[in-house]
């Protein structure tokens, strides 16, 4: 090959040739991720996997917002906790029984998370940068306490029934693997198509530079509020099928701390701002922090082995794993030109 | 110094789990202690700041902070849980129990021991960023990092040295925290809950403001729970911080960001 072939595959609208294999990929991937339970039956295993799918949705949905505008938001299991108990109010409401298509009420359960985000997002988005996260930080602490106080909707810390599934112990999680699975590809797609849309250049330019875009025409309230909506009703589907696989929601399990932080983490490890980069993250970090905590039973080891990994991670791939990647990829192909020019 | 430091709640526990182990093993009284504690909390912080906040890049600095923080945090978190057991603990002495009558009402002496100690940690703090050349150089290096550097200040020791004071500060304050409230390592998700809050409240950066959101805190959410009920108490601090936020979006004596360029 010439020089000037590479330089042209350089070209970031030429479709390099690892573009070409991850589009042929993603069909397997999809098919694979399918037919998972059916080729790893053990219900230890198939319940990894669920957790895995939902935080899969739930860190793609929180990229869309987070990573592509920039501001970071550590408040997401609001979202996540309001979808849960949506789903236990609706069931208990109408007394429904525990079959399939309770799947169905998933989406009016993000519906709800993403009204709830409507008020937060008004609020939180008047500020910038650190204030905006703290400010994150201290509605997720808001909804806590009123999931533990408002006992009329939540029932206090007693917490609420769902009903069970009918179906048998054998199956049981692979109903939920494949609704979350399906939430998780619905996330995927939105980031895809958000990324690809003026919105997202939208999005994007509010992320380099907020007054700038502004002054180029950028409705930057509208497209923030709306982005931050459309991520925290994703989050609020992971949240009902959650409560649903649970059988009850309790406020410690739907309004947890550690959620906000560990959503951010993945999608910081695969790569902030990319579509694919949440994905990788969470399939890394969930399926080893679910095992790091079948493993030890003294809780200590899995949380030093996770923060250790964590740090290892942010030393040596900063930008996550699928730039850094991209980059040592781009700087080999660099230094082979080099060397074919000589 | 576009640093959010989420480490330190979990520090405060780690002053408080250090007292508490000089106390019950060494028999050393947590007050004396703190001779201890102070130095080798301060070492605690300068080996973080040297081992991982030193080494963040430039670019998008203030999140990867929080993400490193957060997983020093989880370290020493997870080193607590296995040398101390996720039992709750409390640090015990003759003041804890003990109380002074004023006024017809009885004051626990370590309240006004704590009392004392916090105040003259904020007077020393005080000193130290305003009076002494350290703590101009501080200033001046969270004012505008570059010009600082130009004038000669060393970035990475001034931020070393902040840090580790930092840290410092919390072996008083786990002190006190670790006797007048029952612990384990999770406690710290409360405590850097509020503390993040409470520095916002005050606007960033300003000593002032962390002090009198600090003080307006406690005082809501105490006449909250005896006018009100102790349950809302929380709530009501935290929905006054949104309403101050929605007038002053930078807090109470926050100034507005520049425009990052």
């Amino acid at each position: 090959m010439t020089a000037q072939t590479l330089a042209v595959n350089l070209d970031p609208l030429a479709k390099p040739f690892f573009k070409r294999v991850q589009i042929a990929l993603i069909p397997i991937a999809i098919l694979f991720a399918f037919a998972f339970p059916f080729l790893f039956s053990n219900p230890a295993i198939t319940s990894i996997a669920m957790f895995t799918m939902i935080y899969l949705g739930a860190t793609s949905a929180w990229n869309l917002f987070s990573g592509f505008s920039g501001y970071m938001a550590l408040g997401h299991a609001v979202f996540y906790g309001t979808g849960a108990y949506a789903f236990a109010n609706i069931t208990e409401h109408f007394h429904l029984n525990g079959n399939i298509w309770l799947f169905a009420l998933v989406p009016v359960c993000g519906l709800a998370a993403g009204l709830i985000a409507a008020p937060i997002g008004w609020l939180a988005l008047r500020t910038r940068r650190h204030v905006f996260v703290v400010i994150t930080i201290a509605i997720f602490f808001i909804f806590q306490l009123l999931a533990y106080n408002l006992t009329g909707i939540t029932n206090g810390s007693a917490g609420l029934q769902v009903p069970s599934p009918t179906w048998g112990a054998a199956t049981y999680n692979d109903y939920f693997y494949v609704a979350a699975l399906v939430v998780a590809l619905f996330a995927i797609f939105l980031s895809y198509s958000i990324r690809r849309s003026r919105f997202g250049l939208e999005l994007l330019a509010i992320r380099d530079d907020e007054d700038r875009a502004r002054g180029l025409g950028v409705k930057t309230t509208k497209v923030k509020l709306i982005t931050f909506m459309i991520s925290g009703s994703v989050t609020g589907m992971c949240g009902a099928i959650y409560a649903y696989y649970l059988g009850s929601v309790y406020p410690p399990f739907a309004f947890e701390a550690i959620f906000d932080v560990t959503i951010a983490l993945m999608a910081f490890l695969g790569g902030l701002g990319t579509v694919l980069g949440p994905v990788l993250g969470a399939l890394i970090i969930e399926p080893s922090q679910q095992y790091l905590n079948l493993k030890f039973t003294n809780g200590g080891y899995a949380l030093i082995m996770f923060g250790l990994v964590f740090l290892v991670i942010i030393r040596f791939l900063p930008e996550g794993v699928l730039p850094s990647l991209a980059n040592l990829w781009r700087k080999k192909l660099k230094s082979r030109e080099k060397e074919g020019s000589k | 110094m576009e640093i959010i430091n989420i480490a330190q709640g979990i520090l405060v526990i780690l002053a408080a789990y250090l007292s508490y182990s000089l106390q019950v093993h060494m028999h050393i009284d947590p007050f004396v202690g703190l001779l201890l504690t102070t130095p080798i909390m301060f070492i605690v912080g300068v080996v973080i700041e040297w081992g991982f906040i030193r080494r963040l890049k430039m670019q998008n600095r203030t999140a990867f902070s929080i993400l490193v923080t957060y997983a020093v945090s989880i370290v020493i978190e997870g080193i607590l849980t296995l040398f101390y057991s996720t039992n709750l603990k409390t640090i015990s002495a003759w003041y804890v129990t003990k109380s002074i009558k004023v006024f017809n009402f009885y004051l626990p002496y370590i309240y006004l021991m704590g009392f004392v100690l916090a105040a003259v940690l904020l007077f020393a703090l005080y000193l130290f960023l305003y009076k002494s050349q350290s703590g101009a150089s501080i200033r001046a290096a969270v004012q505008n990092r570059t010009g600082a550097e130009l004038i000669g200040i060393n970035i990475n020791r001034v931020s070393a040295i902040t840090f580790g004071v930092g840290a410092a500060a919390t072996a008083g304050g786990g002190m006190i925290f670790g006797a007048t409230n029952s612990f384990n390592p999770n406690t710290s998700y409360d405590l850097i809950s509020r503390l993040l809050v409470i520095v916002v409240l005050g606007g960033l950066g300003s000593i002032g403001g962390a002090l009198l959101a600090a003080i307006l805190a406690l005082v809501i959410e105490d006449v909250t729970a005896v006018v009100w009920s102790p349950i809302w108490a929380s709530t009501m601090f935290f929905a006054v911080l949104i309403v101050i936020l929605i007038v002053r979006p930078n807090g109470l004596f926050g100034q507005k960001a520049a425009r990052a360029q």
